[in-house]
């Protein structure tokens, strides 16, 4: 992990850190703009997310004028645990990952490995056209995907009909949306487990081939613990995006009747926000959305050993 | 690896062949013949590639062949119309969606960048007492889940009075903690302390440092800071989403989320959406296809770290 930043650069030497207080005025002024924005959209907002939290509105008879913000402590907390939208939010969100997360990091790991091994031709090609749907905004993503499972719109339900196969995506939300997924994340990874591949020393897997390994024994016994730092990071982000499932389901929502407005925990919240009104409950939702967030990336570092896992800011 | 066979070797079969070169001491008990290999590749970027296509035809389609799936012929060419029909809607509404859309993300990554390398610069090359903590908060922001704070964030700017406003969507969207890692990665990689010291020794102030040699040096992290940033304000759809109902402040991608809302009632809206997708896209395309030596070092510096 030290120091093999962008290759070119590896010859250079770091500068010694510049010491002294006396110089304390530029690393603020550069540092402000940061931490001022920082703290105004993420520390702020967290912040304001747990304070509404734990307040009611309640209305007076008509509506008019008298609103009335009561404390009700972990009563939001309650009444969306309580809520069955919920929690089917989190079933849906938890079957989307299930299939999601092993699928799409298994094959842009495959695909990666693939990639790097002398096998493969054309590979600025490959990484360039694989890449390419990370370039496309996640909500056309959905909107061709969508039309793709759309009967009569779409030439692959087509094909698939007069080949006597019939599944209706848009009646199996869960695949629907993890295809989508799929599809937009798979080249991202793979270009990041690429790189990492790339830049083990080529000494090291010669070694293994004059001792007589077979390709695919080097890829597993070799070639995966060294990249091992990348996929738990890999891992990391896919889980915390994952969580936050809006776009994909939304879109879908239009076509397909069992994607209700509830059906991940943020589209709970946003409807319960802008729907309902009911601010506390959707700051509620949010919340637990975030600390389960938390939780699942802290049991992904732990699960994947502490050595690689916390890593990222130990170095520099 | 590098002394694969001159000779494609398809099967199994025919061992006596093998190239006498570095794998013969033990038979392998899998092995991928280069064209499985490239098959296995070809397939998975039909796969990526060829929902782009299916954009490609249906934006030429018009309302009636799109929604019955009709194979494009020339002579049912109507991208000309279709794009005619999409600056006409609206007194050119998507145009304007469309410029509102470069300049939350031109701006928005142009700002994000500096100030990004800005703090990036900084941590790598000052010593400061509880610097590492202060870091270690940037990498907490990695992991928050942004769209969390969508309706806290609404809350916040609805008090401040910025709701539904140009500054809304702006003002989040310079935010990016990865970005300050991946600055400080770059920083480390690209900026010889012989230099800055040079720098000083001639007497350059340290803002002025930074900014006629730091961020010269780095501009390579900049641009890939820029062009991720870019990307991701673009696709952003959660936040305009929470923050706009004006339409005339809306980024592309909410108003082809407005317009498709609207095709149940009035079909004529299907190839609006679809060619609205496709101009959409284009721009992110040309950019990562022109880029791609930036994205990719980038990655790389995420990824090996």
């Amino acid at each position: 992990m030290a120091g093999s930043v962008p290759q070119r650069a590896t010859a250079l030497i770091r500068p010694a850190p510049v010491p002294g207080r006396h110089r304390s005025g530029a690393p603020a002024l550069l540092l402000l703009p940061f931490f001022v924005l920082f703290t105004a959209v993420t520390l702020a907002p967290i912040g304001y997310a747990i304070h509404l939290s734990l307040y009611s509105e309640k209305r007076s008879g008509l509506g008019f004028g008298g609103v009335q913000r009561v404390f009700t402590g972990l009563g939001n907390y309650t009444s969306a645990l309580g809520d069955q939208a919920f929690l089917d939010g989190f079933g849906n969100l938890a079957l989307y990952c299930l299939f999601y997360i092993p699928l799409m990091i298994g094959l842009s790991l495959l695909l990666a490995l693939l990639l790097d091994s002398a096998l493969a031709r054309a590979k600025r090609f490959f990484q360039l056209a694989l890449f390419l749907p990370h370039a496309v905004p996640g909500i056309i993503a959905a909107l061709i995907w969508m039309y793709l499972y759309t009967p009569n719109v779409s030439p692959v339900v087509g094909a698939m009909e007069s080949a006597g196969l019939e599944f209706s995506m848009l009646g199996n939300p869960v695949p629907a949306v993890v295809n989508i997924a799929v599809w937009e994340w798979t080249g991202y990874n793979m270009i990041i487990f690429f790189a990492a591949l790339q830049a083990i020393p080529r000494e090291l897997l010669e070694a293994a081939v004059v001792d007589g390994a077979a390709p695919l024994r080097v890829a597993l016994s070799i070639k995966l613990p060294l990249i091992r730092p990348s996929l738990v990071m890999a891992c990391l982000f896919t889980v915390i995006g994952s969580l936050q499932l809006f776009t994909e389901p939304m879109i879908l929502h239009g076509a397909a009747p069992d994607v209700v407005t509830s059906w991940t925990p943020n589209m709970y919240a946003y409807t319960a926000a802008f729907e309902r009104n009911d601010y506390g409950l959707a700051a509620a939702a949010s919340v637990l959305l975030a600390l389960a967030a938390a939780a699942l990336s802290f049991l992904v570092t732990r699960l994947s050993g502490g050595r690689s896992g916390k890593a990222k800011g130990a170095e520099a | 690896m590098s002394t694969a066979t001159p000779t494609r070797p398809r099967r199994r079969q025919a061992p006596s062949h093998r190239p006498p070169a570095l794998d013969v001491r033990r038979p392998r008990h899998w092995s991928m013949s280069r064209a499985t290999v490239n098959s296995v590749l070809l397939l998975a970027t039909l796969y990526m590639l060829l929902p782009l296509l299916w954009l490609l035809t249906a934006s030429a389609k018009n309302t009636g062949d799109l929604v019955s799936g009709r194979t494009l012929t020339p002579d049912r060419w109507h991208l000309g119309e279709n794009l005619a029909n999409l600056a006409a809607v609206g007194d050119g509404v998507y145009f304007r969606w469309y410029l509102n859309s470069l300049l939350y993300a031109g701006g928005g990554a142009a700002l994000c960048a500096l100030i990004c390398v800005a703090a990036g610069y900084a941590f790598h090359v000052y010593g400061f007492s509880g610097k590492e903590k202060l870091f270690g908060l940037v990498l907490l922001g990695v992991l928050v889940p942004t769209t969390a704070l969508a309706l806290p964030m609404y809350l916040l700017a609805s008090q401040v009075g910025i709701v539904n406003s140009f500054w809304a969507v702006f003002l989040p969207s310079l935010v990016n903690p990865f970005g300050v890692y991946l600055a400080r990665v770059f920083c480390g990689g690209y900026i010889p302390g012989e230099v800055l010291e040079a720098a000083r020794t001639d007497g350059a102030g340290e803002l002025r440092t930074f900014w006629s040699i730091g961020l010269r040096m780095v501009m390579p992290g900049f641009v890939t800071i820029f062009l991720f940033q870019f990307t991701a304000i673009w696709n952003n759809f959660f936040l305009p989403l929470v923050m706009l109902s004006d339409t005339q402040l809306f980024p592309v991608s909410l108003g082809l989320y407005a317009w498709n809302a609207q095709t149940h009632a009035f079909p004529a809206y299907y190839p609006l959406v679809v060619t609205g997708s496709l101009l959409a896209v284009i721009p992110l395309i040309v950019a990562f296809v022109a880029l791609q030596r930036f994205w990719k070092a980038g990655m790389t510096a995420g990824a090996v770290k």
